[in-house]
């Protein structure tokens, strides 16, 4: 009831910003998917499920996946360590959280090359135990991890503050154990957040193009993530291979658009229905 | 069955866990960025910026910001306005379009562009043969950083303009004021500061954007090499301290854009993510 009718402006406001997004955001993206219909559907299948690209999708997806539910955990450990306890230090580690958001790409990726590789702070320890960790598949989980955690921790966060502690000191004060509290009572109250920072989390890690690159070893079929194999297609002239791939990557991450909104939705109705 | 106070050691050991967890996880990366840096002292570290490579990257870095900048000032408060302070059918699907780059891959965003004003693209012949260029030289990559960062003042606007209604507008209408006057009176004072917060983010985001910017630059050596692409030049030829030294001052350009954020937020405490 607070939107207003008498104020001015409104058509001259709609008007720019639909122009923006028409030119700046829909004709493009649009252009994609007409250029991918110019391939036709046999032109488009053979290039976009070509063996190689098979296996860029695979570690993507897959890479991506793995480093969602890594970060679900990690998330929702940071998360309840950060608004359930106090320590010397909280507010500090609170700021780190967001440190991914704030390095751009590039930073990050050789930042990560460089410490997880055979001489880094990290990677030298680890590959004393038999690990290595860059220039291979685990050198872009570890990546795509870096980048998708404060997604996780900054979604569960702030339902956690609002659920306050009194489910858990209800619970536990009619007799429930810790584990049960946790498993039975407050997991079930923040899952939806969980789901949807883990969906955020997968779809960024996904698309990752700069904090991985340096550290994947990018060898093809076995360390080539599907955005590097678009931007190789495009060195190569390969407009079409490009497209093809290109068109299979957005429509995923669109559906899981689709999938985030749709966890806000059940998140809303959850948090009402409390 | 129930213990009233129960143990602090399962807390102590989750605590721990965090720290240890953030700080090899987080911190050793941004610690390895100014340690790789300053490797061979500060002399070697301020030789790296002086590089001519260096300087023509960061003079390019700045142009195109600066270009950006009043494009997304346009756009994020023409759209706050309409989405914050008018009803209208389709809002939702507006937002929506609004945030939709943010889920596009850097490296898809710099393709469609290529795909528009490319030589193989539709627009490429016909800009080739007026001796236009787009794509490989600073209108492209005006362009795509445009594309990637349009989200970022929209965003930080529209929660703070919805939570503050219409009320004082429409008295300021009432009393007579025009348009104009209402907004550069009205409206603009009382998203100041998340209309700071917004062109901070979106900044930050214009210069260290790499993938996109990658796929239109062409990696024209002093020409078209922003300060993420000189960063991947130096560290592929295996100049590391020139490579780092230069992501040190983009990794100082974040840690700067988060402080300045967190204390806009305080000022405005109901400015979204």
């Amino acid at each position: 009831m607070a939107r207003s009718t008498v104020l001015p402006g409104f058509p001259l406001s709609l008007g720019l910003s639909l122009a923006f997004l028409a030119l700046v955001v829909l004709l493009p993206l649009a252009g994609l998917f007409l250029h991918a219909a110019g391939l036709g559907w046999a032109g488009f299948f053979r290039v976009a499920f070509a063996p190689r690209a098979l296996a860029a999708y695979g570690l993507s997806f897959g890479g991506a996946l793995l480093a969602a539910l890594l970060n679900a955990g990690a998330g929702l450990l940071v998360a309840w360590v950060l608004v359930r306890t106090s320590f010397p230090g909280r507010r500090l580690l609170d700021a780190l959280v967001d440190l991914p958001f704030a390095l751009p790409t590039a930073v990050a990726g050789i930042a990560l090359a460089t410490l997880y590789g055979p001489h880094g702070l990290l990677g030298a320890p680890l590959l004393r135990l038999g690990l290595a960790v860059a220039y291979t598949r685990l050198g872009v989980v570890a990546a795509m991890t870096f980048i998708g955690l404060p997604f996780v921790v900054r979604t569960v966060q702030p339902v956690l503050q609002d659920l306050g502690s009194e489910p858990e000191e209800a619970a536990a004060s009619l007799g429930a154990g810790r584990l049960q509290v946790a498993v039975r009572v407050v997991l079930p109250l923040i899952l939806p957040a969980l789901f949807t920072g883990a969906t955020l989390a997968f779809a960024r890690a996904l698309g990752e193009y700069g904090a991985v690159v340096f550290i994947a070893g990018n060898v093809p079929g076995v360390s080539e993530i599907a955005p590097l194999l678009i931007a190789t297609r495009v060195e190569q002239f390969d407009i079409a291979g490009a497209t093809a791939i290109a068109t299979v990557m957005l429509t995923g991450a669109f559906l899981l658009l689709l999938a985030v909104n749709m966890a806000q939705l059940w998140q809303r109705r959850r948090r009402e229905g409390v | 069955m129930t213990p009233a106070r129960p143990s602090p050691w399962p807390r102590r050991l989750l605590i721990l866990l965090a720290v240890v967890l953030l700080i090899l996880f987080l911190l050793l990366p941004l610690l390895t960025v100014f340690a790789s840096a300053f490797a061979h002292g500060v002399a070697a570290y301020g030789a790296a910026l002086a590089d001519p490579d260096a300087l023509s990257a960061i003079g390019l870095t700045l142009t195109v910001a600066a270009l950006v900048l009043p494009f997304n000032l346009l756009f994020g408060l023409a759209a706050a306005w309409a989405v914050a302070k008018f009803d209208f059918p389709g809002k939702s699907l507006v937002i929506t379009l609004i945030d939709l780059p943010f889920s596009v891959s850097p490296v898809i965003s710099g393709l469609i562009f290529l795909l528009l004003f490319g030589l193989q693209g539709w627009l490429g012949p016909w800009l080739a043969a007026r001796d236009l260029r787009v794509m490989f030289a600073l209108p492209g990559m005006v362009l795509v950083t445009l594309f990637v960062t349009l989200p970022f003042v929209a965003r930080e606007l529209i929660p703070l303009m919805e939570e503050q209604g219409t009320e004082e507008e429409e008295a300021a209408l009432m009393l007579g004021a025009s348009g104009w006057r209402i907004f550069w009176r009205i409206t603009l004072p009382n998203v100041r500061w998340g209309l700071l917060a917004g062109v901070l983010l979106s900044n930050a985001r214009a210069m260290g954007e790499f993938g996109a910017v990658s796929m239109v630059s062409g990696h024209i050596l002093g020409l078209t090499m922003t300060l993420p692409q000189q960063v991947e030049r130096f560290y592929n030829d295996y100049n590391t301290v020139g490579a780092f030294s230069l992501a040190s001052l983009l990794a100082l350009l974040g840690l700067l854009t988060l402080v300045a954020k967190s204390l806009l937020e305080k000022r405005t405490p109901t400015s979204g993510a």
